[in-house]
């Protein structure tokens, strides 16, 4: 075909009416970047910055902080959004860098499963988190368990 | 590298070898090192690298570099050219990696003292020399209907009256030459045959932001595709091989936008 196609008879069919996975993609990825800007950078300055600072850092420092629904629900929020946005971005890098076939789809369905596994891990990490489990030995928990 | 002793005065920003510039001297030629990506479909499995040596003045293209080649030295040199002065888009090439118009980059303006590499556009089908077939591109162009769309007839006897600030909108789209130094300069057109290209949304937005058409929404779902807008990386290859000088990038970003309004 070399000529211009008579008008109102377009080349391609329009998009089918839907969810467009690309659009939401790229919407997505700007949304959460700027939402992660302030839970990062909240989270380095409470984990850093505040009180005793970088010091105060240990295991019963990040068992406070889980103990607390703020903190959770933080925390929960950032492995969420950091996981997705991230996910997704190596899923344009493959589409950019490879050519469709087997492999492509290899590595996607390696990206989706890699973020599901640690979403679902994290997740369930920070709200059934105890610091002091019940019938654990005296020696396997940290000393503020016995206080 | 073999550059002669003199200059013109009138040349002195050629300033690779500036030593050699002599005041009021004659306009004497230097040799330039081309270096041409060949193709022969006929004979050739694999495009190879073939040496040219050429007489050039400062003042000259590489598109004459081009013609001195093929009128003097190899005949079977094949490349398009139709105007030779920036206006057709016919002569977009890969000039030392990157995407130019042959007949609008001046030879003061590389670096003769090594060879200047040309070859063909990347990412379309190569068919011999520096000629790629232009058809997928133009299929591109096509797909988001590049024509006045109007549902209403204009008032009899008039033209359709448009404001400074609306044609404003889309002016700078207006520059397009089809050349398709932008598509071709694009990463994900080269892994990605299906994207849409940055030439097809300059010219969709030319229509998009046009007070007078009426077909808006209909490019906009068409650019609203999976290898639509989306796949725009903002990488700004596009705007820095643009001949026209078109800011594409932000043209694309302008048709995301839209996309987003549902609206230009």
């Amino acid at each position: 075909m070399t000529t211009i196609e008579a008008p109102r008879s377009p080349t391609r069919t329009p998009l089918r009416h839907g969810i467009n996975l690309e659009k939401w993609g790229w919407v997505y990825m700007r949304i959460s970047g700027v939402i992660l800007l302030v839970l990062i950078f909240g989270h380095l300055f409470a984990n850093l910055m505040v009180g005793e600072g970088v010091k105060a850092i240990d295991f019963g420092f990040v068992g406070g902080k889980w103990a607390n629904p703020f903190w959770q629900w933080w925390d929960v929020l950032m492995l969420w959004l950091a996981l997705i946005h991230g996910a997704n971005g190596m899923r344009t890098l493959v589409n950019d860098y490879s050519k469709p076939g087997t492999l492509q789809k290899v590595m996607k369905i390696a990206l989706v499963a890699s973020a599901a596994i640690l979403i679902a891990l994290g997740t369930l990490v920070v709200f059934a988190f105890d610091p002091c489990p019940a019938g654990a030995g005296a020696d396997l928990v940290p000393s503020f368990c016995n206080a | 590298m073999t550059m002669t002793a003199h200059q013109d005065t009138s040349v002195t920003t050629a300033t690779q070898d500036a030593s050699t510039v002599a005041i009021s001297a004659p306009l004497t030629p230097f040799t330039v090192t081309f270096i041409i990506r060949r193709f022969n479909p006929d004979s050739d499995t694999e495009p190879r690298w073939q040496d040219f040596d050429v007489d050039m003045y400062s003042t000259d293209r590489v598109l004459d570099a081009l013609h001195k080649i093929k009128w003097e030295q190899d005949g079977s040199l094949t490349f398009r050219r139709s105007c030779a002065h920036g206006i057709c888009g016919s002569d977009a090439m890969r000039i030392n990696g990157r995407n130019r118009l042959a007949c609008k980059t001046l030879i003061k303006d590389l670096d003769i003292s090594r060879p200047i590499y040309v070859e063909a556009i990347k990412g379309l089908p190569l068919e011999k020399d520096l000629v790629v077939n232009m058809e997928p591109f133009f299929a591109s162009f096509r797909a988001v209907q590049p024509f006045l769309i109007a549902s209403t007839a204009p008032e009899t006897g008039k033209e359709r009256v448009q404001s400074v600030a609306q044609r404003e909108l889309f002016d700078d789209t207006t520059k397009c030459i089809l050349c398709a130094a932008c598509t071709s300069s694009c990463p994900v057109f080269w892994t990605d045959g299906q994207y849409f290209g940055p030439a097809a949304i300059v010219n969709a937005h030319r229509f998009i932001f046009d007070s007078r058409d009426d077909a808006a929404t209909t490019r906009l779902d068409i650019l609203n595709d999976k290898e639509g807008v989306w796949r725009c990386r903002t990488t700004f290859n596009c705007s820095e091989a643009c001949p026209r000088g078109i800011e594409v990038t932000k043209a694309i970003s302008e048709v995301k936008q839209a996309v987003l309004r549902g609206r230009p």
